[in-house]
């Protein structure tokens, strides 16, 4: 009898931690398979080329169009340039923090590092919006100030959004890398030095190769906060849907969603999860693409 | 021995191959139960009909209305009101847009459809009834050291257009415009563009989702002008707002029908007012007295004459 009942707890038990196990995995699934159904049929009746190489974004007009090309230029090219911008700074402090810098110091910079991890996204667009816009506006008016052509924006541009996103970025490259240049094994900085090398050296030929992977980790978890962040963003970043180039108002993936869902009703709101599934799609390839490179390096 | 491990091993297997499939067919369920608005809809419907049959008294005491969200302010308030001066009566209010409200009352889903535009042809057409319960202004706003006060309506979509690019064409100072506007789907941002007739031509520097937003922009860039309705305007001392025409916005000028960018707030009824239930008319009465004249103007708007 005893017997019966440790293996009915056993079982029972077992069952539990699988389905809290499966229970992310359900939730992905579920979110996909939403998206999907919401967002395809708007692909299909607007045409996938239509959707995603036309430049013209007009859902309500009496024509209506939903080309979403500038938008997935804007996410692309303002993503690279933010990680451009924040990944060597993040880099470079992580190794000040895991090589150089005295246990005191490092105790006044790693709370600096996670406190920024923990401000809220809304903060950092209302500083870009009260700060740095204003400040980009004086520079479009200089650089532009002859010209016939441009349509200013007053501050409210793709090089706003770059440089938030850059500091938003930093604390997670930073951690994380850090992490992963502690990793790496003494003996193997101890034979650098040995071998005559200086620290600075050591630090580029065999710490930083040695903890590629880890780094790797860290600039892909950047790419997708980057990509995925929309409140901020779509308060410094202008909103129109534009060619991306620094002064221009330009409108991201995710701001497009926050933007016009509100009012949106029939294909046009199809087309917002379009753009959804699109945004979930790329993050997903992002990480495949981690998961790839990782199991190369092992 | 080994027999009946391999048979606890198989049962075992069976019970997480039924618990799967168990999670799987929930997932499914879940997943197409919610289905499309269309089917829910229909459900909604289906449950409305059978509540209908069991008490009839219910139906003359409720009330379902469906459409715009700029209105959304003033339809929770004129709910809120009635309900509270009219003991039994309930008034349910969705915001789904314009368009899609009319099409629901036209379709016999709620009894009234809210509108913050005219009606068309093919809605009128349709039977459509467009009572305006209240006006609301759309007011051009500029940061406060702009000095430009005056701007005709042709300047103004001249501006929004990207014909004119500097306030000095206009009689300001020697600053590019910037121009702020809503986004795709907002009721203020095409009744704006048709009445300046300039709709789906605009060049937006700045597409914003909110009237606060719109303000607050426009506040603290120099140069930039932007478009709010006249009850979010009205307290705001971080703006000035632009005559048009040399006419000032204000509830006088609107209502007298000088100032030429307003929006109606119709709610529309299937058919007129003596076909409505009880339930409705007592509604429209309530919004026509003095308590709900109080109401719109508290809710910032303009009572028509």
């Amino acid at each position: 009898m005893g017997g019966r009942k440790t293996c009915f707890v056993e079982t029972a038990a077992e069952a539990v931690f699988t389905v809290c196990a499966f229970f992310a995995v359900f939730a992905v699934g579920s979110i996909l398979l939403y998206m999907a159904a919401n967002g395809v049929p708007a692909l299909y009746r607007t045409g996938i080329r239509e959707f995603l190489f036309s430049s013209v974004w007009r859902p309500t007009a009496r024509e209506p169009s939903f080309g979403i090309l500038y938008v997935i230029l804007t996410s692309v090219v303002g993503t690279a340039l933010a990680v451009m911008i924040g990944v060597p700074i993040a880099l470079l402090t992580a190794v000040f923090l895991a090589e150089m810098a005295s246990e005191r110091f490092a105790a006044l910079v790693r709370p600096a590092v996670e406190l920024l991890a923990g401000i809220p996204s809304i903060i950092y667009g209302l500083l870009g919006l009260m700060v740095l816009n204003p400040f980009l506006y004086r520079l479009e008016r200089r650089v532009f100030r002859d010209s016939q052509t441009h349509q200013f924006t007053g501050g409210a541009n793709l090089l706003a959004a770059v440089l938030v996103l850059a500091v938003m970025i930093l604390p997670t490259v930073i951690s994380v890398s850090e992490s992963a240049l502690r990793a790496v094994p003494q003996q193997l900085k101890a034979s650098s030095m040995a071998l005559g090398a200086s620290r600075i050296q050591t630090i580029f030929k065999v710490t930083i190769p040695a903890a590629r992977p880890g780094i790797v980790t860290a600039v892909v978890l950047g790419v997708s906060r980057a990509v995925g962040e929309a409140m901020a963003v779509s308060l410094v970043s202008g909103g129109s849907v534009n060619l991306p180039l620094p002064f221009g108002s330009v409108r991201f993936l995710t701001s497009a969603i926050v933007n016009e869902m509100g009012y949106a009703d029939g294909l046009h709101r199809q087309a917002l999860f379009g753009i959804g599934m699109l945004l979930f799609l790329f993050i997903m390839s992002v990480n495949l693409l981690l998961h790839a490179v990782l199991n190369r390096e092992n | 021995m080994w027999l009946g491990d391999q048979v606890k091993r198989n049962r075992k297997q069976v019970f997480w191959i039924f618990l799967f499939g168990g999670i799987c067919i929930l997932a499914c369920v879940f997943q197409f139960s919610g289905g499309s608005d269309k089917e829910k809809e229909k459900n909604r419907q289906r449950l409305w009909r059978e509540v209908r049959k069991e008490n009839d008294m219910a139906v003359k005491s409720h009330i379902t209305m469906a459409g715009s969200a700029a209105m959304e302010k003033f339809a929770n308030m004129a709910a809120e009101g009635f309900m509270a001066s009219s003991p039994g009566m309930t008034v349910t209010v969705e915001f789904t847009g314009s368009a899609a409200g009319i099409e629901s009352v036209l379709a016999g889903r709620c009894e009234i459809g809210n509108a913050s535009r005219d009606l068309r042809e093919v809605e009128k057409e349709a039977g459509a009834v467009a009572h305006v319960v209240a006006l609301d202004g759309i007011v051009v706003i500029v940061d406060t050291a702009n000095q430009v006060s005056s701007l005709t309506t042709e300047q103004l979509a001249d501006i929004y257009a990207g014909r004119i690019r500097n306030w000095k064409e206009v009689g300001g100072a020697d600053l590019p415009t910037v121009t702020i506007g809503r986004e795709n789907g907002s009721g203020t941002r095409s009744t704006f563009e048709s009445l300046l007739g300039v709709r789906d031509l605009c060049h937006y520097a700045n597409e914003l989702d909110s009237a606060g937003a719109v303000a607050a922009r426009v506040a603290s860039t120099p140069g930039a002008v932007g478009y709010v309705s006249l009850a979010v305007a009205e307290d705001m001392t971080t703006i000035r707002t632009i005559a048009l025409n040399g006419i000032r916005a204000t509830k006088e000028n609107v209502r007298a029908g000088t100032y030429p960018l307003w929006m109606p707030f119709a709610m529309v009824t299937k058919g007129r007012m003596q076909e409505q239930t009880e339930a409705v008319q007592a509604f429209f009465a309530y919004l026509d007295s003095e308590e709900g004249y109080r109401l719109i103007r508290s809710a910032g708007l303009i009572v028509p004459d």
